[in-house]
């Protein structure tokens, strides 16, 4: 177990550091020059490299890189040009409100859809199961954004029960920021549930179908114990799987949604950053994001490894 | 089986009570506070050190003041400088300054701060999007505490306008440098607090040298998204938008009693750029054939919602100099046909229309193809980012066509600029630019810009095409807000809720 971890961290730093490369690249070929956006449309040339000069944009790329990600690996993550302050503590300030929602909107996902996929599983066929999967058909081809429009409509606009959007931040209690957040959670986490939800039912039906669960019953145990007993630990697998995969895709979930309820969030701030080509926070909290995804998929894979000893030999 | 599937059903029932709870929300009180949404964050609160209008939005006129001030009526008052004479040359201003005005720190305003907020300004690392207009000043002299003479290299007929922009507001040395974070003016407002991402909160100033403000605080909220905030007005939870986006959703607030829509004009000039160093567009004929092509009314009514002006010259419809030019180039097709075939193009051609994010240019856009398909001029639609536009078009000037919205105020004079992006070089207009700036005369400038405007329309420089109006829609018992924009600014120094 030991060795194995030891490779996972290496390949997981060798990652990181690829994609770090990756997404510098990639902002440098990006075209759009932060100082001009600033200056706007009045400023004259001198001016434009006054402010380049200030923001450390004259210097050699390579030295820029170089000196940006030493500064990852010690923890800073630079400061931002629009806003002249560390990108640290934008992302700090961020973080409550992305991370109880990514949290929110994925306990969510998971308390709809392992009932919805065990339920669904065991009535396979029957009429609960063909309207059930029409229905996760439907959560699926939702785009989330729509939802949430939808949401605010019926109980913002509406109904008027909850605000249309913003974040009173948590210094106003526990209630009204989790008011906030419940909406665009259920936004978030709805096409989640319906993709688990599928997900969670045929990776049921499979094991059901398996040897051991056929032993099982010939000794007596009923269907229903047989699937709770035996069969519901090995379908979990897959489910962990597409968690670990469904992770990434919140993160980037967010960034729509925050938009669409204006929630200062990571996600709306890396949309605006690329807006107003605040190159230095999309870059860093986008290789922050990475490092996120990557340690998730480590972490699942670990589960893997302690669920199934086999999975340790095979990477 | 079947008691799990109770367990669902409570378990929605309750989540469901939970969210009736919660709408439950605090009765209104009198309002002394004021929630104004905008659609961009502004990147710092420095008006001095950047162009983002959204600066100015939040922080101009409320907290940080000029020496003047562009009135509502687009006049220029007196605020910190109290009087002012100019020399009979036109190159020396001796100001008058206001005593007993404080900054939000409590620190004195007087001539040494004027001094060091204009030189600032032309200071080799200013960042000042106007720094160009700050090196006209020749030298600041401290007379006394409370009066300053501003010597200019050459006569200056606007610069008590320019005054009166966020750019030129008065500044402390103690406190410059901390502006973006933690702005430090003279206003009746001072800075609360800024959650980044979020809102602007600013509270009124205890220790104001003018009238008090009505209102005790006031909050900027930032929302971006045009669907997220027609659902933040029509929800309650924000009380107006000065300028809103989105025209399609202003009838619909317009029927709905709780809601004023205030419709006024901009200094946006919104105009079809045109690269006039660029064959064909290097054609006279070409340029007033596309003039005869587009169907303005048609425009705004399908841009715009029929919100806009039409306009024939780079000029702002409201000001006193305007010269209503909309008549040179009527809609005409046949007109426009045979001055292409004139220009040696009968059968047309092809170009591109660079376009860049607001919607007046993205729908405008597609508008205009179509006319100007009419005649044979196929354009190819390019939708670029701000920042890809700046650097395309603005700077690189690698483009046909555009359409872009000029909101500097008075900004005719960019037709007067070398190495502008229009490539439009005429020695006669800049040779009237030159004499206009060495005329302070009323009459007299006013003679001279109906002349710079006759030149550019005659010369057909860009396609002109409509004022953007100002859009606002905020709640009935608002009262106070600008109704124009003649600078950019939400100047809340006269905004109150009606009983």
């Amino acid at each position: 177990m030991a060795q194995f971890l030891i490779r996972r961290l290496i390949s997981l730093g060798l990652t990181l550091l690829l994609a770090a490369l990756v997404v510098f690249v990639v902002l440098e070929i990006l075209p759009g020059d932060p100082a001009r956006l600033m200056l706007g449309l009045e400023a004259r040339e001198d001016t434009v490299q006054a402010l380049r000069e200030q923001m450390g944009l004259n210097r050699p790329v390579v030295e820029r890189f170089l000196l940006w990600i030493g500064g990852l690996a010690t923890g800073d993550l630079g400061v931002s040009y629009t806003y002249s302050v560390p990108v640290a503590d934008l992302v700090a300030a961020r973080l409550p409100v992305t991370l109880p929602l990514a949290v929110m909107a994925l306990v969510l996902a998971l308390v709809l859809a392992l009932p919805a996929g065990i339920w669904a599983a065991s009535r396979r066929g029957q009429a609960a199961d063909t309207g059930l999967m029409a229905l996760t058909q439907v959560g699926i081809a939702i785009p989330n954004f729509w939802f949430a429009m939808l949401l605010v409509f019926v109980f913002a606009v509406t109904l008027r029960w909850v605000p249309s959007g913003g974040f009173p931040g948590w210094e106003a209690g526990v209630g009204p920021a989790l008011t906030a957040l419940m909406l665009p959670a259920v936004a978030l986490a709805l096409p989640q549930a319906a993709i688990l939800t599928r997900v969670m039912r045929s990776a049921l039906i499979d094991t059901l179908g398996e040897d051991y669960v056929r032993t099982a019953r010939a000794k007596g145990l009923s269907q229903r114990a047989a699937l709770w007993g035996h069969a519901l630990r090995n379908a979990l697998i897959p489910v962990l799987t597409i968690l670990g995969l469904q992770f990434a895709f919140l993160i980037t979930g967010t960034i729509i949604i925050e938009n669409v309820f204006y929630l200062p969030g990571i996600g709306r701030l890396i949309f605006q950053a690329i807006t107003q080509r605040d190159l230095i926070v999309v870059k860093s909290v986008v290789v922050l994001l990475v490092a996120l995804v990557i340690l998730v998929t480590f972490l699942v894979e670990i589960a893997y490894a302690i669920a199934d000893p086999r999975l340790r030999r095979r990477t | 089986m079947h008691t799990r599937g109770s367990h669902l059903r409570a378990a929605a029932l309750a989540g469901l009570s939970v969210l009736a709870l919660l709408g439950a929300g605090p009765a209104e009180a009198a309002k002394t506070s004021v929630t104004l949404g905008v659609r961009l964050e502004p990147p710092h609160l420095d008006p001095t050190a950047g162009a983002a209008a959204a600066i100015d939005e939040v922080v101009f006129i409320n907290l940080f003041e000029g020496l003047t001030q562009v009135d509502r009526d687009g006049t220029v008052k007196p605020v910190l400088a109290e009087s002012w004479t100019i020399s009979p040359d036109g190159k020396t201003y001796t100001f008058k300054l206001r005593s007993g005005v404080t900054f939000h720190d409590g620190t004195a305003f007087d001539a040494e701060d004027v001094k060091f907020s204009l030189e600032r300004g032309k200071a080799a690392d200013s960042a000042n999007a106007q720094k160009a207009r700050f090196e006209q000043i020749e030298s600041v002299e401290v007379l006394g505490p409370t009066e300053v003479r501003v010597t200019l290299t050459q006569p200056v007929g606007d610069f008590l306008i320019f005054l009166g922009t966020g750019d030129a507001v008065m500044v402390a040395p103690e406190t410059a440098a901390g502006n973006k974070a933690q702005p430090v003016g003279t206003g009746p407002f001072r800075f609360g607090q800024w959650v980044q991402g979020d809102k602007v909160e600013l509270s009124r100033s205890p220790a104001y040298w003018g009238t008090p403000v009505k209102l005790e605080t006031a909050t900027f909220k930032v929302i971006a998204d045009n669907a997220a905030a027609f659902s933040a007005m029509m929800a309650g939870d924000v009380d107006g938008f000065p300028i809103y986006n989105a025209p399609e959703n202003l009838p619909q607030f317009a029927a709905d009693p709780r809601f004023a829509v205030v419709v006024g004009t901009t200094e946006g000039e919104t105009i079809l750029s045109t690269n006039n160093a660029r064959a064909p567009f290097s054609n006279l004929k070409v340029r007033q054939a596309i003039a005869h092509a587009i169907d303005r009314k048609a425009l705004i009514d399908g841009a715009m919602f029929g919100y806009g002006t039409p306009i024939g010259t780079h000029f702002a419809p409201h000001h006193p100099a305007y010269r209503d030019l909309t008549g040179t180039y009527p809609y005409d097709l046949d007109k426009a046909r045979a001055l292409l075939a004139e220009a040696g193009y009968p059968d047309g051609f092809k170009a591109t229309l660079k376009l860049p994010p607001p919607t007046y240019a993205r729908r405008g856009g597609e508008i205009l193809a179509s006319d100007l398909k009419k005649i044979g001029i196929e354009l190819e639609l390019i939708p670029l980012e701000w920042a890809q536009w700046l650097e395309q078009v603005f700077k690189g000037k690698d483009y046909d066509l555009s359409i872009v919205s000029h909101t500097e105020a008075n900004d005719i004079n960019i037709y007067a600029r070398d190495d502008y992006y229009f490539n439009y070089n005429n020695p006669e207009l800049k040779a009237l630019m030159a004499r206009l700036d060495a005329t302070s005369d009323e009459a007299a400038r006013t003679a001279l810009y109906g002349e710079a405007q006759e030149i550019i329309t005659r010369d057909a420089v860009n396609g002109f095409l409509f004022q953007l109006a100002k859009t606002g829609v905020w709640d009935a018992r608002l009262k106070g807000l600008w109704e124009n924009a003649p600078v950019q600014a939400n100047d809340l120094t006269g905004v109150y809720w009606e009983d």
